[in-house]
């Protein structure tokens, strides 16, 4: 319990370093994912080809690997920015492939005659999606939404080796000071888990929010 | 003579749709064969046909829910816009009615005759539940305005799919078999709406398999098979003496129960 407690402050920033990493790169996701999933479906090929891309090149690449090209490579074309805004660029961009992908598989549950019904009373593409379409989509998409947020969640981790404090990388500063290595990683355990409930929580609600107003 | 270019009667002679030479292929399925039809503003045509004659891509394709390869499609002398706002500007102008009603299933019954009003037309909330509320009245269906679609019986709500597609004001009206899925008992309540509509001089192109609407509602009466249109013909010719063996055979199959 020590370990807690003697350490509280170094494990109070890395959650709200996890938590802050978390919320901002979800909001980063769901923005990108919602229109890159609109790009899908939309009659225009090359909107259609981009969005099919972005998708390919970001579910298919290692998140490590994303960090790197980040990190790394904007430098390179004189792009610097603090560690916190590399990483939740690539963990926004990867995340919004998931997101994408999850909201398209919704859309595929609408019935192909709601859109032509939309379309037949002179509504367009974006009146038919955004009216008509993504409302009936969106009850669809709300579980695995959840599951693509905690995995962005648990995914944060990995800016911690990237300069951005974040909870696991509390481990390095606690384990440097003595402190048992199991504990020190049971109580970065329970940090992640609060996290990650509380987002299964939320999308509890909002799943039993739907049902109701059907 | 089985041409396609029969003298039919009509009540006006003032185009509003026509087809000129349209095909279409669904890969080496030859679904619409050099296709002419013209539809004269206040005319009732009925066209039927067996199944996978054409004439549901026929239907669709008057308001580009299918595109076609070659050929031009006009409304009102107009060439059909290929894609976009002006597209969507020509479809408010031809409603649409189809065979699995295609309500809103996350908006009311009144949401579902308002939501293009209002999006579409850019018309006040007031003015189209005003106007949504007498078409439903219309359709008769005035109390069950707050309800959803899957609340209501087939019949009913493909009652609600006319009045919504009445909502816009439009031109011309296509329905594409309204009463296919329908059970029989219901069948008949959406003929009387349909029946009314081409009393008042609604231009309408009706897919169907109902052959006494036909001969009651229809201005002419057009047989597709194979992807042609094989008779255009006023109804009562057309029943009495269908001049095609490909006619002659589907009537003797439909009519002989």
């Amino acid at each position: 319990m020590n370990v807690l407690t003697d350490n509280w402050s170094t494990y109070w920033h890395g959650f709200l370093g996890t938590l802050w990493l978390t919320l901002v790169s979800a909001a980063l996701a769901l923005v990108l994912g919602v229109v890159i999933a609109g790009f899908r479906v939309s009659p225009v090929k090359p909107l259609r080809a981009f969005g099919t891309g972005w998708v390919t090149v970001l579910r298919n690449t290692p998140l490590t690997l994303l960090f790197f090209i980040v990190v790394l490579g904007l430098p390179r074309f004189s792009i610097t920015l603090p560690f916190f805004t590399f990483a939740v660029l690539a963990l926004g961009c990867y995340t919004s492939a998931f997101v994408c992908e999850a909201l398209r598989s919704g859309v595929n549950t609408v019935p192909a005659g709601q859109g032509e019904a939309a379309r037949s009373l002179g509504m367009t593409f974006g009146q038919t999606l955004s009216l008509v379409v993504m409302p009936q989509a969106y009850r669809a998409v709300i579980a695995p939404l959840g599951s693509v947020m905690i995995a962005l969640a648990k995914n944060t981790a990995i800016a911690g080796s990237f300069s951005v404090v974040e909870l696991l990388g509390t481990y390095r500063t606690i384990n440097e000071l003595g402190y048992s290595i199991i504990w020190t990683f049971v109580w970065i355990a329970v940090g992640y888990l609060i996290l990650t409930l509380a987002i299964s929580a939320l999308f509890n609600v909002l799943e039993r929010r739907v049902a109701v107003s059907r | 003579m089985t041409g396609p270019q029969e003298a039919a009667a009509r009540p006006s002679g003032e185009p509003l749709i026509e087809l000129r030479r349209v095909n279409k292929h669904y890969g080496a399925l030859h679904v619409l064969q050099d296709i002419d039809l013209t539809v004269g503003r206040g005319e009732v045509v009925v066209v039927i046909g067996p199944s996978g004659s054409g004439k549901s891509t026929l239907c669709r394709a008057i308001n580009r829910l299918e595109a076609v390869e070659s050929g031009d499609i006009l409304i009102e002398g107009q060439p059909l816009p290929a894609e976009g706002k002006g597209l969507a500007k020509l479809r408010a102008e031809v409603g649409m009615v189809f065979q699995s009603f295609n309500l809103f299933a996350h908006r009311t019954v009144l949401q579902n005759v308002t939501l293009a009003q209002v999006k579409v037309r850019k018309r006040g909330k007031a003015e189209a539940e005003a106007k949504g509320r007498a078409l439903l009245e219309r359709v008769g269906l005035a109390s069950q305005a707050d309800k959803y679609p899957a609340q209501l019986s087939g019949g009913q709500q493909q009652r609600v799919a006319i009045a919504r597609a009445l909502a816009m004001d439009p031109k011309a009206l296509l329905f594409d078999e309204p009463t296919s899925a329908l059970d029989p008992e219901m069948i008949n309540e959406v003929l009387e709406v349909m029946r009314s509509l081409a009393a008042e001089g609604m231009t309408m192109v009706v897919v169907t398999h109902e052959m006494g609407f036909a001969r009651s509602a229809a201005n002419r009466v057009v047989f597709m098979a194979d992807g042609r249109i094989v008779e255009d013909r006023v109804p009562e010719e057309f029943f009495a003496d269908p001049r095609s063996e490909r006619a002659r055979d589907f009537l003797s199959k439909i009519l002989k129960h």
